[in-house]
């Protein structure tokens, strides 16, 4: 399959610029790649600028009421685990008024791929702050600063045990491609957070890794069980200084690539993926890629294995079954 | 001893809300079923678990009707009594008959529980004005309860626990009930539990025979088997689980999996338990981290192609009002439960009213018109739980079923249905010949019913959403003409639904001066009542109605041929509002009690007799 077969008919009317188009080129490409069918697929989605994406796909869709796209999917995928299901969510759809739904489809482990924009701005109602906004950012309504501190997504889907977090940007196709596939290869909910440049009412919020020449310097693109090593020529690497981590550079001070930690995806223990997902520049590079991939039994699995043991056991069957064997008598 | 013949009795069992009166009383009117008396139950309970003791706040009241003929309500006043302590005998003096028997645990009656109930005197019975000819039956339940119980090691706070099987006990006398029966009860119950099973089989039996010991000169009675009920296997069913029941019989008649998405919240919660105890019969359950995400999960799983519901009271219902909008507009099949208790906000959780049928009728934005129905008896909650099922699958749009407190805790006699004597329930799926043709606009033209397709169907991948959709093509669209299109066909689909339903039927004397309209729980009360004057040479007559939106075709034609039509319901008038806005210039008096009780046929009987004279 080619990604041609998971488009719509429908044109694309993301602005001119947006980060949006590039992360529906990646879906399509990684839907392609995946190969699971459009009848068995299913995007759901909730208000935003990003939640119209459903209709930009050729597969069975249903963009729905803001931030209750979460709540929707763990819906379908426990009605009939047989189907992929995507979650389209953005920052405010999903952090904001479907907080509530977000973690607890990750403390569920219900199995959604969940791909979130954030471009730390409510794009669709025309410019205001959003809970991933820096603290001070000014907005429409926030003429005099925000006075509120963001959230991180990464730092709130460990907070609520999520078992995958990966991270990508709207302009690295790869990177995109590979978060998404691994989100769908990943037994659980899966939380793809791509940094989106909304062009018109937050240009450049991710500006400081979005520029080519310098992103191989600021950003690390993780994968499990290589080295953290990045940098244009490189020769950068992570390694662990007390508690923290620390850039080093490969062949400085005697450190050799022995010495750059390896990257453990798969680990239980989220310590120190949660310390690679906080990195901040300058000091510290940007982490995209699969930061955790921990696979346990999910949600929607449980939910029919459970019904499948207590069928298989019981001699109630049908309704009838139910009627003949309550308390009852004859008059 | 005497034993007196009754056509039917009303027996009250109350005490603190952890004494177990809900236990006594079910199990006492499973018992007399069995026997093959008809019943009707009403709990009524405090909100608190467990309130503090011995205070008027904590009592928990369990009361049932029984009869040798037809039982249509719990009962206004009780013939007898049990009051485990002196505030239970104080909330209860004014429900138990002049001449009716009342037995009290002498144990509670104590100075200082009298204190703790507000007594000034240390004669309780004299104070609340019984008088000479109540009988009392003075039973140290609590010392009696320790003295059987001596040998079984239990531990004090286990054996007093025990005492209401010793009052049930008691009581099975006063009524002839064979307690064998009573006993067979307990051994389902406490199955996995055979030292409490003992323990209770033991205080019973003593209880028993305590009675049958007393010599004391009491009428004892006896109520025949019921007459007039069909043949047939019999089971006693409470509201919620008679509702639970009937969307496990709706979707294997529609050969489809039943998905509930729930979220904990009184009186509904036993529907959601019910079902997530039966994965034996394939129930799906997600108990969901809020109101929202509990419809959500439901439209999730409709849009799968589940039979999907989510089951919620008043204030619940009002969280969900965005999402049953979506369904509305997706147009997706939901059965949306509402079992109403006393509003608004948290208001009293565990008592009744009818208060939010407005709610359920008009609550959304936009034109939304939707299906709406009504149980108006613990065992037909089983029947229009169905029936709001068949409506949503067959015409593919989200139905409201109203319950309340009284049905969802209150039970009655159930013939045992088989599935294949329920009506056939045919969902309304697209047609293959729309294979690679279809889309979310796709409907019926003359009936307006949108065709569903679900994923995993091939050729009929689809978006849906809350946005309006084209008619044709069934994409985004805000063409102002269009708007209007898919506005009049989403209505349309709804009035269409009256072709499905049955007419109104008028009960009681047909040339009635007096038409009562009710609808919902309150039947039970309404049909009492006019049976009750139309015995002593009235003419009233009961049009009751189970589907509110639509209404049967026959509403306006009914109504307008009595010269007096009074519209009576647990709220301030929300159906007299309702039918005035759909019969022009119709006439309709009102009688409206908002008390967080059910109606009570004597209080009826005055108000019907009062708008006869006027």
């Amino acid at each position: 399959m080619i990604a041609q077969d998971f488009k719509s008919d429908q044109y694309v009317k993301f602005c001119p610029g947006c980060g949006d188009h590039a992360i529906v080129n990646s879906l399509q490409k990684a839907m392609a790649e995946i190969g699971v069918p459009t009848h068995q697929t299913v995007v759901i989605s909730g208000i935003g600028c990003s939640s119209r994406i459903p209709h930009y796909l050729s597969t069975y869709g249903f963009n729905t009421i803001h931030g209750r796209g979460a709540a929707i999917a763990t819906g379908v995928k426990t009605a009939n685990p047989e189907l992929m299901v995507w979650q389209i969510t953005g920052d405010g759809d999903c952090l904001a008024i479907g907080g509530n739904h977000f973690i607890h489809s990750l403390r569920r482990n219900i199995d959604l791929n969940i791909i979130l924009f954030n471009n730390q701005i409510y794009g669709l109602t025309k410019g205001q702050y959003s809970p991933t906004s820096k603290l001070g950012f000014v907005s429409k309504s926030s003429p005099y600063g925000t006075v509120e501190r963001p959230f991180r997504p990464a730092e709130l889907t460990f907070g609520a045990r999520g078992t995958f977090f990966s991270r990508t940007l709207d302009v690295d196709l790869k990177t995109s491609q590979a978060c998404m596939i691994a989100a769908v290869k990943h037994k659980g909910a899966a939380v793809v957070e791509c940094l989106v440049n909304c062009v018109i009412f937050n240009n450049g919020a991710h500006g400081w890794i979005a520029d080519r020449e310098s992103r191989a310097d600021r950003t690390i693109v993780l994968e499990h069980g290589k080295p953290m090593i990045f940098g244009a020529n490189n020769d950068k690497g992570l390694v662990l200084d007390g508690w923290n981590l620390k850039v080093v550079k490969i062949g400085e001070n005697g450190i050799t690539e022995k010495d750059i930690l390896v990257h453990d995806a798969k680990c239980e223990d989220n310590t120190l993926q949660q310390k690679l997902a906080m990195m901040e520049g300058p000091d510290m590079p940007i982490a995209l890629g699969v930061i955790r991939d921990f696979d346990m039994e999910t949600y929607d699995a449980a939910v029919n294995r459970q019904i499948s043991e207590v069928r298989a056991k019981s001699k109630i069957k049908t309704f009838d079954d139910l009627v003949n064997n309550c308390e009852k008598w004859e008059i | 001893m005497n034993v007196t013949e009754l056509d039917n009795v009303v027996v009250r069992f109350s005490g603190d809300s952890g004494d177990g009166m809900q236990l006594t009383g079910t199990l006492f009117s499973n018992l007399s079923a069995i026997l093959g008396n008809e019943i009707s139950t009403f709990p009524d309970f405090p909100a608190e678990i467990r309130a503090p003791q011995g205070t008027l706040g904590g009592v928990s009241g369990f009361q049932v009707h029984l009869g040798s003929s037809k039982v249509y309500t719990p009962g206004d006043i009780a013939d007898v009594l049990v009051a485990m302590n002196p505030a239970a005998l104080k909330v209860n003096a004014k429900g138990v008959k002049k001449t009716g028997i009342v037995v009290i645990d002498t144990d509670s009656f104590g100075e200082k529980d009298l204190e703790k109930a507000g007594y000034k005197t240390d004669n309780p019975f004299e104070e609340l004005g019984f008088s000479e000819v109540t009988q009392i039956i003075p039973v140290p339940l609590t010392t009696l309860t320790k003295a059987s119980l001596a040998d079984f090691g239990m531990d004090n706070k286990a054996v007093v626990r025990s005492k209401n099987m010793f009052a049930l006990g008691v009581v099975c006398w006063l009524f002839n009930r064979p307690i064998d029966k009573a006993i067979h009860f307990l051994e389902n119950k406490f199955i996995k539990k055979p030292d409490l099973l003992k323990a209770n089989v033991k205080v019973l039996t003593d209880g028993y025979n305590y009675g049958n010991n007393l010599h004391l000169n009491i009428t004892t009675f006896r109520i025949e088997k019921s007459s007039n009920l069909p043949k047939g296997t019999y089971t006693s069913i409470d509201g919620n689980k008679a509702t639970a029941w009937g969307l496990i019989a709706a979707a294997e008649k529609a050969g489809l999996k039943l998905f509930l998405g729930s979220y904990p919240i009184t009186p509904a919660s036993d529907i959601m338990q019910e079902l997530a105890s039966r994965k034996d019969v394939g129930v799906i359950t997600v108990q969901a981290e809020d109101e929202i995400a509990g419809i959500c999960t439901a439209i999730g799983a409709s849009f799968a192609g589940c039979l999907a519901a989510t089951s919620t009271s008043g204030p619940g219902l009002s969280l969900k009002s965005e999402a049953i909008g979506l369904a509305t507009m997706a147009e997706l099949p939901l059965v949306v439960i509402d079992v109403q208790r006393g509003g608004p906000s948290t208001g009293m959780p565990t008592k009744t009213e009818q208060t939010d049928l407005s709610q359920a009728l008009y609550g959304r934005s936009g034109e939304s018109p939707i299906v709406v129905v009504a149980a108006s008896s613990p065992a037909d909650c089983f029947y229009y739980a169905y029936m709001a099922s068949k409506l949503a699958l067959e015409h593919i749009t989200p139905v409201i079923f109203m319950s309340d407190t009284f049905l969802a805790n209150g039970s009655s006699l159930w013939k045992l249905p088989k599935l294949a004597e329920l009506p056939d329930i045919k969902p309304f799926k697209a047609p293959d010949s729309l294979k690679n043709n279809y889309n979310v606009a796709k409907r019926d033209a003359a009936t307006q019913i949108r065709y569903w397709a679900v994923p995993g169907m091939e050729g009929f991948e689809h978006r849906n959403m809350g946005l309006e959709r084209d008619a044709e093509k069934g994409n985004i669209s805000t063409d102002p003409q269009n708007h209007q299109k898919m506005v009049a066909a989403r209505a349309a689909k709804i009035d269409n639904v009256v072709a499905c339903i049955p007419d109104v039927v008028v009960e009681g004397a047909q040339d009635a001066d007096l038409l009562v309209v009710g609808w919902g729980s309150t039947k039970g009360h309404l049909m009492g009542a006019i049976q009750r004057m139309n015995s002593k040479g009235h003419k009233v007559a009961l049009a009751h109605f189970n589907y509110i939106n639509p209404l049967p075709k026959n509403t306006a034609e009914t109504l307008r041929k009595y010269k007096k039509v009074v519209v009576c319901e647990l709220n301030t008038g929300h159906f007299a509002a309702f039918l005035r806005s759909k019969i022009e210039g119709i006439h309709l008096e009102q009688y409206n009690k908002v008390a967080g009780q059910p109606f009570n046929v004597t209080e009826l009987e005055t108000v019907f007799t009062a708008l006869l004279e006027k």
